[in-house]
């Protein structure tokens, strides 16, 4: 594990043409990464994430990705993510290939995915119109001892997955606290593993069942106070919903978009940057 | 009490409120699920256990999350777990009592459609998709939905099937061994339907004071039958309006909070 600023980081583990995993459901979003994704105009990337989120919205109303593997896309308690509508109804900025799932189909295909199984299952029931989704391989099959259907989902396995948490220690080992989603899973599952924190302590002073990635597990971390605002980070500051509100206006216009990309994420150098165009940080 | 005391909105989310009996275990959707879920907790039942899907479990939360993960919700819950184990140890083991969901379109077999408008392939709109909604309408012991009526929304027919009601009715759900029994009540801004014993067909079964059968047809994209013995749904009590205005109040102030960072210097 590296240390290592977050420009770098990117510059050395992300590439064109890759999958890629920014987890944290709701919580723990890793904005900070994914701007500087944007900012180093990498291109083709495969995304995977459970909820888009706003992040995804950026990236890919920016031109950044070709496929979104995903279970739920929209701008939570608020409506649409409209980047991402405008790419698959408009094909803009460019077409978006989709593959679609269930939250329980990703959950388990993450979960295979970290343990080097080939597919993860659920038990199947039929009726919905899952088979109309062409990207989104479920197969079913049946249970050899019982009998009982099943749904298989294929493996998830990112080339890089990234992660925000609250704490790294001397060691590098990683902290999370609060909701988890399926950040452990997808860590586990990638061949890169990149995380930004909250702030470096001596000691995590975790709980013994505590969520910690050790530090070899990891490829480089990177230290960026506010790195998951406008989500959040559970003991260092709240979800800004009232952003996410104003992100719906922003995001309708694609002019709008591009405008505020531009002021606030390339013609910056950094997230703390972000933070002080926003006015969120002094 | 008259019809002026209260809008739609607070009369459908009381009514939808009202279906959660005490000590139930529910699996809360965002928006008008979660306002009902917490009216009910906050009124006639304290001992409601309410479970999110960002796997925050037996949470109270004094304002409503805007987002299905908000850390209220965490600093609230009786433990958090990770979304693997939500949908497995909780969901898909069967220990949940009340799923409760909304959805873009709702057939007359309680039929949902979270995914998309027009053809999936080329959509005319793209909708959020399915999230927890397909596994909670499988596996929940029953359903609750809570939706606004209008012809656009209470279609004959689905654009995409994203989670099972009744399938095609008539006992169709119960032959295909889904564990959860389905729909059991649709609470819309008109009244209640909730499906014919026998063919499963949504029927309406109670109106909102003041709200007429034809409106309550006009507002429906097929043919809707009316219940025999066709009530009206009692008025919210003073103390439900008190406490759902309270919350919404709350809820307001606190998302307009603003977040402030301290960078180091």
């Amino acid at each position: 594990m590296q240390v290592l600023p977050l420009a770098e980081a990117i510059a050395t583990h992300v590439r064109d043409g890759q999958s890629i995993a920014l987890e944290g459901f709701t919580h723990l979003i890793p904005f900070a990464a994914g701007h500087e994704i944007i900012r180093q105009q990498r291109r083709n990337l495969r995304l995977i994430r459970m909820t888009p989120d706003l992040i995804y919205d950026q990236l890919i109303g920016m031109g950044c990705a070709e496929r979104l593997t995903f279970s739920w896309g929209g701008n939570p308690g608020v409506g649409s993510l409209h980047r991402l509508r405008d790419a698959v109804e408009r094909q803009w900025p460019r077409p978006l290939a989709l593959s679609e799932f269930t939250h329980a189909q990703m959950a388990v295909a993450y979960q295979a995915g970290a343990s080097g199984l080939p597919c993860g299952l659920l038990r199947h029931y039929p009726g919905t119109d899952a088979r109309r989704v062409p990207a989104a391989s479920v197969r079913t099959l049946r249970c050899p001892f019982t009998g009982a259907a099943l749904a298989a989902v294929p493996a998830i396995n990112p080339d890089v997955t990234i992660l925000h948490a609250q704490q790294i220690d001397a060691e590098g080992n990683v902290l999370i606290r609060g909701i988890i989603g399926a950040a452990k899973e997808a860590a586990m599952a990638a061949r890169c593993v990149l995380v930004t924190v909250e702030e470096q302590v001596e000691s995590l002073r975790a709980d013994m069942n505590a969520v910690v990635l050790p530090s070899w597990i990891i490829a480089a971390a990177s230290i960026v106070p506010g790195g998951a605002y406008p989500s959040y980070a559970q003991g260092y500051y709240p979800r800004d919903n009232a952003f996410y509100r104003s992100w719906d206006e922003i995001a309708r216009d694609r002019g709008a978009f591009l405008e505020w990309m531009r002021r606030h994420v390339l013609e910056v150098p950094d997230h703390a940057g972000l933070l002080r165009a926003l006015g969120v940080a002094a | 009490m008259t019809s002026a005391d209260y809008s739609r909105d607070e009369i459908m989310t009381v009514t939808a409120a009202r279906q959660l009996r005490n000590g139930a275990v529910c699996f809360v959707g965002i928006g008008l699920p979660s306002a009902a879920c917490n009216l009910a907790r906050m009124t006639h039942a304290p001992d409601l256990v309410l479970i999110y899907e960002s796997g925050t479990v037996g949470t109270r939360p004094v304002v409503l999350p805007l987002s299905i993960g908000d850390g209220e919700l965490a600093e609230t819950a009786t433990c958090v777990v990770s979304l693997p184990e939500i949908f497995a140890h909780y969901l898909q083991r069967g220990r949940i009592d009340v799923g409760f969901l909304g959805a873009a379109q709702i057939d007359r077999f309680g039929n949902l459609n979270s995914t998309v408008i027009g053809d999936y392939a080329r959509p005319r709109v793209r909708l959020p998709g399915a999230g927890g909604a397909a596994e909670i309408a499988a596996h929940a012991h029953e359903v609750l939905v809570v939706m606004k009526q209008s012809p656009r929304s209470f279609v004959p027919q689905l654009d995409f099937r994203t989670s099972c009601g009744y399938l095609a009715g008539s006992g169709a759900r119960r032959a295909s061994e889904f564990p959860g029994a389905g729909p059991r009540a649709v609470i819309t801004d008109f009244g209640v339907l909730r499906p014919h014993p026998e063919t499963e067909e949504l029927q309406l079964t109670a109106l909102y004071p003041g709200v007429s059968v034809e409106a309550a047809r006009a507002a429906t994209g097929w043919p809707l039958q009316v219940a025999e013995a066709l009530e009206t749904v009692p008025v919210p009590q003073p103390a439900e309006l008190a406490t759902l205005r309270g919350l919404q109040a709350r809820t307001r102030h606190a998302h307009a909070r603003p977040v402030r960072i301290t960078l180091p210097s």
